[in-house]
């Protein structure tokens, strides 16, 4: 595929524990477009966090390629690696943000890292904050802000370093429906403002539907399906993905709506 | 006085006499003096160890599994002694160092031996407090290990730190107290030697009322402190 930005092959990842080796993923293949939200979609244990953090290499995988542009990010050395993480943002379902530090401060790590001068953080955090909408919460401490707020702090730092790649592993899992529909229309809102490449995981086909246009469906360290959110939803093709949209369907039909 | 002469309410009071604390507040400040100098130390070294273990374990900064292995080797040998016998074993390495095996300083050699270990341990568990997802969110943004350390693991357990080192300088004073008895002096040797020996009771009890009272004060100020900083991040 020739506009495709982020290009997955062949991944492989085995955990080593003292009794067996259990295989999380069994040769991955993926391509993302450039600009689009990507989703993963597949129940707990079938090995998407282990995927998503194989491409920013917090995992090393045994075998496979990952490339980022024009970046081999299974070649690059020590060094290189993080230089590359910069322009990969990340978030997380338990935030992962720093309770000793302030918003700005959270914020500010990932410029420190990057050496950057103190007028340009400045600058660059109340854009950020304006962006997700936390201009009054620059002093405060993760531990006075909701769920919600905690989460736009994760992604306004996770966007920091204008990264071109965003991933997110169930980064609204811990939210509530409100909460969780407002997070994703700021992820919508930054994929189409600034052109980001998104890889979304999540357990919750919802959170799919109403946020990507292609997704993959995991099960067992494989991709089993892989197509438009629409094709997966009108034609599922497999029992994991017919299987979720059942489940969808019936959350539906009995008033529910995520 | 002492109790098989006199009625318990008696030597009680006269522990507060004046004749009693004169000789109370001199051997307080040995005793200040060592638990002082050893909480130093015990800190600065405990810290260092506690450091290297869990960073140089499995899921560590710098994961380096031998070094791991013989670092807990050690602390657990160290561990396994009982105090008075760590006393024992470190006077001869007191003579070596200092060139005396009784005093003070040599006292303060002991304590290092026993507690570093202990503190060791709990300032790793301490840092393993630690969520496993902040250093891996630091790591996703390149951050070198050496920010992640000092800009990440410290700070962030910082209240649990402090209160793993107020344990430690409680027992540091309990074996102060007991390092008295092996020639060290202060407080500890006042109550072997006119407590247990000459049946001077009430200098026992004033021993034991200045124990308790630092004890509470270090308990205190340890607790205030680490408090204070759990409600500026409002995590209380
Ligand atoms: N560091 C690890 N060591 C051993 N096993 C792991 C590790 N990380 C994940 N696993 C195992 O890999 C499987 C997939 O995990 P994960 O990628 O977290 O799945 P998901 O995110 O889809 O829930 C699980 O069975 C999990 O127990
Ligand atoms: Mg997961």
């Amino acid at each position: 595929m020739e506009d495709c930005f982020i290009e997955v092959k062949g991944l492989w990842k085995t955990f080593h524990n003292k009794k067996e080796s259990v295989p999380v993923l069994k040769g991955i293949d993926l391509e993302v477009k450039k600009g689009e939200i990507y989703g993963i979609v597949g129940f707990s244990g079938a090995g998407k966090s282990t995927l998503v953090r194989c491409i920013n290499r917090l995992e090393e995988p045994d075998a496979g390629m990952v490339r980022i542009g024009d970046k081999i990010v299974t070649s690059l050395n020590k060094k290189e690696l993080d230089l590359q993480r910069s322009k990969i943002g990340m978030i997380f379902q338990q935030f992962n943000l720093f309770d000793s530090m302030t918003v700005y401060e959270n914020i500010a790590y990932p410029l420190r890292v990057k050496k950057w001068k103190k007028e340009d953080i400045h600058r660059r955090i109340d854009e950020l904050l304006d962006l997700v909408g936390l201009a009054d919460k620059k002093d405060a401490y993760p531990g006075q802000l909701s769920g919600g707020q905690k989460q736009r702090v994760g992604i306004a730092r996770a966007l920091a370093n204008e990264p071109d790649v965003l991933l997110s592993d169930e980064a609204t899992s811990a939210l509530d429906p409100q909460t969780t529909v407002s997070v994703l229309d700021l992820i919508k809102e930054i994929n189409q403002k600034l052109g980001l490449t998104i890889i979304l995981i999540t357990h919750e086909l919802e959170v799919i539907r109403y946020t990507c246009s292609r997704v993959a469906v995991m099960e067992n360290g494989e991709l089993l399906e892989k197509g438009s959110v629409r094709e997966i939803f009108e034609n599922p093709q497999c029992e994991t993905a017919k299987n979720f949209i059942s489940v969808y369907n019936k959350l539906r039909s009995s008033g529910w709506d995520g | 006085m002492s109790l098989y002469k006199y009625p318990f309410w008696e030597v009680l009071m006269h522990s507060f006499s004046k004749e009693v604390w004169e000789q109370v507040i001199p051997a307080l400040g040995e005793t200040m003096y060592m638990v002082v100098i050893s909480s130093v130390f015990v800190l600065l070294f405990g810290v260092i160890l506690g450091l290297v273990v869990v960073l140089t374990g499995k899921e560590g900064l710098f994961p380096c599994a031998p070094l791991h292995a013989v670092l807990g080797a050690i602390i657990n040998c160290f561990r396994s002694l009982p105090q008075v016998i760590i006393i024992i074993v470190m006077l001869p390495v007191a003579r070596l160092l200092l060139g005396q095996s009784y005093g003070s300083n040599a006292c303060i050699i002991s304590l290092i031996a026993s507690c570093v270990p202990m503190f060791a341990r709990l300032v790793e568990s301490s840092l393993l407090e630690i969520g496993k997802g902040k250093i891996e969110a630091a790591k996703a943004m390149g951050s070198s290990n050496a920010r992640i350390l000092f800009q990440i693991m410290l700070p962030e357990t910082l209240p649990s730190l402090i209160r793993s080192f107020t344990n430690a300088i409680v027992i540091v004073i309990s074996m102060t107290a007991l390092a008295g008895s092996f020639g060290a002096g202060g407080i500890g040797y006042i109550a072997v030697t006119f407590g247990y020996t000459r049946y001077q009771h009430d200098l026992l009890f004033a021993t034991i009322i200045v124990l308790i009272l630092i004890v509470q004060l270090v308990q205190l100020c340890g607790d205030a402190f680490s408090k204070m900083i759990l409600k500026k991040r409002h995590l209380i």
